[in-house]
Parts: structure tokens; C-alpha cells; sequence
């Protein structure tokens, strides 16, 4: 553990090997890490952009020979990061946290905006076990729909089932992922939720878990700056999510139920509510 | 049967001489009351301040070869929120003492956020005179044996707590600091803070560190550490906390054997996890036993001895 960890926590500089525009505003970027290839899914990276910040981020590839961020523009370190080209220079520290565990049989993939990232080397592990997917994808519109053909090809080959909902109507079913995760298991019985997306959308997935007694994993996203768990900016009740987590267990997320879905600490430490 | 790990320090009662060190985790209770479930003797809490800091931005680390670098920038939500985070450790009746680590910009800043966090229900204070990148407070502070004492002596006035004072290391004369630190009132003293240290990027060329400059833990600094405390120890009567790249129990009673009363764990929380407490607490008391010592209190500063 400890060697694994120093390790990992070592600056490394990789090139931008590919970049590829996923929606108007994301963009995945590839580059080659022996580390990250060993990744497992759900883990995380720190990402470096050097004079401006350094952020955490999900890999939303891992394979032997290339791994991706996928990367939306929401502040100053997603917008330089946005204006780097084939052949420049990212610094990275990671893989960090834990992983989603995969189960046997017939799961429910829920993911919300760009908590897809994380899901999509989940679901490439979920298919190379044979397990029965039924991935539901929701954005607010088409246009921020992400990873669709990715998950549409993983899928074809496989007798999972993939349905796409958008808040305005403009993709797919009209409405709110979670009811359609709530019409699928009064209807059917699943052996595991996974799920990544807005807190609120995470939250109500636990309660539909409860609900239908099925059990739940879901990949939370904090404030960080160490990412090796020392310096408390990404806590969560007792958990820690750069270690502890990211993912976390309907059991686990019960525990921390007065914080999870409802606030979140800010670089200062004070309470932000969700 | 007696607990032959017990300490005490500064009238704290301690059931093990571990503690967690400032600025590791305890920014919330909650996570106070976690390293005291893993087993830490005492807990020291983040750095507070009057008002709330954000800190630097990232990157707030980077790993170098045999520690860590940091340069957080003193984030915390300042005295008003964070008493409350006090106030929920010591509801939870635990017995393991809570220190809170307080800094300030100026004496009364000391004093004030001192005087809360007393009232809050800690059970004593540790003075971060030794921050080594903030402009105007900590090792500017600390390096600086007057203004070490006036911060000390305005405290220890208005506030009936022990007071504990962190030391830097980036000095010509750590004992010179230490003995100006004792005269004021210190109750107890805290070595070592992080070294000032730098790490730069080769490929980029860029200095890694958002603030370029940051602080050097792990056990890159423990033998620092052990110089200070010995040369510390020789000097003054009050106890000694040794911190600096403690991870094994062989560095704590190292640390011990140069005259610590205690030691605070840091960044091996990183690389040990929250267990390092438990295992390093397991690993004196076994040491204890195979060398015949009653108590822990007897190997606090043997090696000054023939």
C-alpha cells in the first residue's frame, strides 16, 4: 500500500496524444500512463495544468495502451485545459481512491451529466464479465449527452439495454433519469445501482435502493487538494473520498446521511449546501 | 493493571504518545473524532484563524523522494465556524484531549481566537508560530525569538489553558527560539514544523507548488526532527512533542529516546493509512516490554545518558 501510493503521488508529465470534442462543452483528451493503464474503474487522477491549477478528475478510458480524461468547461482550469492541442503537456498524479466493485448478473447503470466519466470504464468491465447492463443516461439536453456512441457500442454486443433521457425532450425519453430508474425496478429485480452523477440525483437513487432492497455503489465528487488523504478538504462524514472512496456503498453513504445530498465543504472548510 | 504507554503532558493525560499532528485531517469533528477511534493518544486540530482562509490554490502538494512537500496556505473557516467542530468532539465525552491549533496576524488575533477556542472546551492550545510559507504570521513569527514571546506571554495572560508552541525548524538556533519560548510561559514545546522546501518540474519547468514555495514533511526531516529535539531537550524542562517523518515505532521511540514526551504522526497517514496510530502505539509497547521498561516516561530522553 504504502510504496503503491508514493508512487502513484509522483508527478508525471504525459502528451496529449488525442483530443476529441464529445459535446459542445467536453472534451476528452488520451495520453499514455503505464500507472493509469493499471487503473481500476472509478479510481481518479489529479490533473496538473501548470501556472493555474491542478484538478481532480475521473478516467473515463483505461486500457493497455491509452487512458482519457473527459473534461467539461466550468471554470478557469477546464478552459486552459480546453485550449491545449495534440502534443502538449498535461502533469498528472494517480490513480488515487478505490474502485466499483463488479457483481455477477443483471445490474442498473445510472448516470447523470458528466458523472458518465466514471461509468464508462465500469460498464466495459460489466461486459467483459457478461453481466446484464441496463445503463440509463439523462442530461438536461441533447446537446449535453455524453459518451453515447461509446456506451452504444460496448452495449451492442451484449443483451444489455441502454435508454437515453433528456429533461427538455430534445433526446430520448422526456424527464428525470431516476423516474425512469424507479419504472424499471418496480418492474424488475436488479443485483446492483451503479451510479454517478449531481449529488441530488445520487441521492434519490439511494432512497429508490432502499426502497426496492436492491444495493447501491456511487462515485461522490469533493473538493481536493492532497488526493492521499491528509489533508481533509474532500470529507464526508467520517469518510475520506480521495481514500475511503470515491465510491461508496448505499451503507456507507447511510452513515454520512446527514452530509450526503445535502452539503459539501468549501476550500475553507465551511459547510456549501447542495 | 497500569498502562505503562500513559503520559502526561502539560497536566493532558494522554493513554498513548501518539497524537495526530496539526493540519492532518481535523478540519471537521467529525474527522477529530476518526483518528480518536484509530487510536491517536491526542488530537491536534487544523490551524484556526479570526477569519475564514481558503488557502492556496492547487497544487497544495507534491511528492518528493523520501517526504512530502505542502503549501496548503492555512485554509479553515475561521474561529466562528470551527468552534462548533470543537464543540462536537468534546460532546462526544471523549477522554482523548483535544488541542487546538491557533494562529493569527497579529498578538490580539492569537488572543481572541485563543480565548474561543478555550471556551469551545479545548483542552489546550498549540501555537503555529512556524508555518513556513504565509507572509506576516507563523515562522515570521517563529523565527523570531521577541515576537515568539510577546505571541506567548499575551496568551498564557488571557487565556487559563496549556499552551503548547510549535517550533520551525528553518532557524540558525532552534534552542535559542525554544528557551525564549519556555521564559515566556509555554507549557510545553511542539518540534518540528515542515522545512521550507521547494520542488520544480523539469519537463514544464515550472515550480510545482501553486505558492512555489511550501514546507517538507515525512521522513525526509526526521532526523531534523530528532537533532532539534535533542538539542532542545538538553536545553529546557518543559515536555517535548517531537513531529517530522514519524512512521514507525522505531521513529517514535527514536524520537522519545532524544527526549520527546510524545509524538505527532502526519503525513505517514498517507502512507500507512489511519492505522499508523494503532500500529505504532503496538510497536513501543512490545519495544517496552522486550527492554524491561515500566513506562513509556523511561525513555524519554535515555539517550542523553550513559
Amino acid at each position: 500500500m504504502s510504496a503503491y501510493l508514493t508512487t502513484a503521488n509522483h508527478l508525471r508529465i504525459v502528451k496529449i496524444e488525442n483530443i476529441k470534442q464529445e459535446t459542445p462543452t467536453v472534451k476528452s483528451f488520451t495520453f499514455k500512463d503505464k500507472l493509469c493503464s493499471k487503473a481500476r474503474p472509478g479510481q481518479f487522477i489529479m490533473v496538473w495544468i501548470p501556472d493555474v491549477d491542478e484538478v481532480p478528475m475521473s478516467l473515463s478510458g483505461i486500457s493497455p495502451h491509452a487512458c482519457s480524461i473527459s473534461v467539461k468547461k466550468v471554470g478557469e482550469a477546464t478552459k486552459v485545459l480546453h485550449q491545449r492541442k495534440t502534443g502538449d503537456y498535461l502533469g498528472i498524479r494517480g490513480p488515487f481512491g478505490n474502485d466499483f466493485r463488479v457483481v455477477r448478473g443483471k445490474v442498473m447503470v445510472v448516470g447523470g451529466g458528466t458523472g458518465i466519466t466514471s461509468l464508462m470504464p465500469l460498464v466495459e468491465s460489466l461486459v467483459k464479465e457478461n453481466v446484464e447492463v441496463t445503463f440509463l443516461l439523462g442530461a438536461k439536453t441533447k446537446n449535453e449527452l455524453l459518451l453515447r456512441d461509446r456506451i452504444q457500442t460496448v452495449l451492442s454486443k451484449t443483451k444489455g439495454r441502454f435508454e437515453i433521457t433528456t429533461e427538455d425532450g430534445g433526446y430520448g425519453s422526456e424527464g428525470i433519469v431516476t423516474e425512469f430508474a424507479e419504472k424499471y425496478l418496480t418492474k424488475e429485480k436488479f443485483d446492483m445501482i451503479y451510479t454517478c452523477g449531481p449529488e441530488p440525483m445520487m441521492h434519490r437513487m439511494l432512497q429508490l435502493a432502499s426502497r426496492f432492497h436492491t444495493p447501491l455503489q456511487a462515485s461522490l465528487e469533493r473538493l481536493m487538494r492532497c488526493a492521499i488523504g491528509i489533508c481533509g478538504t474532500c470529507v464526508i462524514g467520517k469518510f475520506r473520498v480521495c481514500r475511503d472512496g470515491p465510491v461508496f456503498t448505499g451503507e456507507q453513504l447511510s452513515e454520512v446521511k446527514e452530509e450526503f445530498g445535502h452539503f459539501k465543504r468549501a476550500f475553507d472548510g465551511r459547510k456549501v449546501k447542495l | 493493571m497500569r498502562n505503562r504507554l500513559a503520559v502526561e503532558i502539560a497536566g493532558l493525560k494522554l493513554s498513548n504518545p501518539t497524537m495526530l499532528a496539526a493540519g492532518i485531517l481535523g478540519m471537521t469533528g467529525t474527522s477529530l473524532k476518526e483518528a480518536i477511534l484509530c487510536g491517536a493518544g491526542a488530537v491536534v486540530t487544523k490551524s484556526v484563524g479570526l477569519k475564514p482562509r481558503e488557502g492556496y490554490p492547487n497544487p497544495t502538494v507534491a511528492q518528493a523522494a523520501c517526504g512530502l512537500l505542502n503549501a496548503m496556505g492555512l485554509p479553515n473557516p475561521g474561529i466562528d465556524e470551527f468552534k462548533e467542530e470543537i464543540k462536537e468532539v468534546k460532546q462526544s465525552e471523549t477522554r482523548v484531549p483535544l488541542i487546538a491549533s491557533i494562529y493569527g496576524f497579529s498578538t490580539s488575533e492569537f488572543v481572541k481566537v485563543g480565548k474561543v477556542v478555550a471556551e469551545a472546551g479545548a483542552d489546550a492550545l498549540e501555537l503555529n508560530v512556524s508555518c513556513p510559507h504565509i507572509k506576516e504570521t507563523g515562522a515570521e513569527i517563529g523565527q523570531n525569538p521577541d515576537l515568539v514571546a510577546e505571541v506567548i506571554r499575551e496568551v498564557k495572560k488571557n487565556v487559563k489553558k496549556p499552551v503548547f508552541v510549535k517550533l520551525t525548524p528553518n532557524v540558525a538556533n532552534i534552542v535559542g527560539v525554544a528557551k525564549a519560548a519556555v521564559e515566556a510561559g509555554a507549557d510545553a514545546l511542539t518540534a518540528i514544523n515542515t522545512v521550507r522546501a521547494m520542488a520544480i518540474d523539469v519537463e514544464t519547468t515550472r515550480p510545482i507548488l501553486a505558492n512555489k514555495i511550501g514546507g517538507l514533511s515525512g521522513p525526509a526531516i526526521k532526523p531534523i526532527a530528532v537533532r532539534c529535539v535533542y538539542e532542545i531537550y538538553r536545553e529546557v524542562d518543559v515536555p517535548i512533542v517531537g513531529c517530522g517523518g514519524i512512521t514507525s515505532w522505531q521513529d517514535a521511540v527514536e524520537c522519545m529516546l532524544a527526549g520527546a514526551s510524545a509524538v505527532q504522526i502526519g503525513t505517514a497517514i498517507a502512507t500507512r493509512g489511519l492505522g499508523v496510530f494503532k500500529s505504532i502505539t503496538r510497536g513501543v509497547n512490545i519495544y517496552l516490554r522486550r527492554k524491561g521498561f515500566r513506562s513509556v516516561k523511561e525513555i524519554v530522553g535515555l539517550s542523553h545518558h550513559r
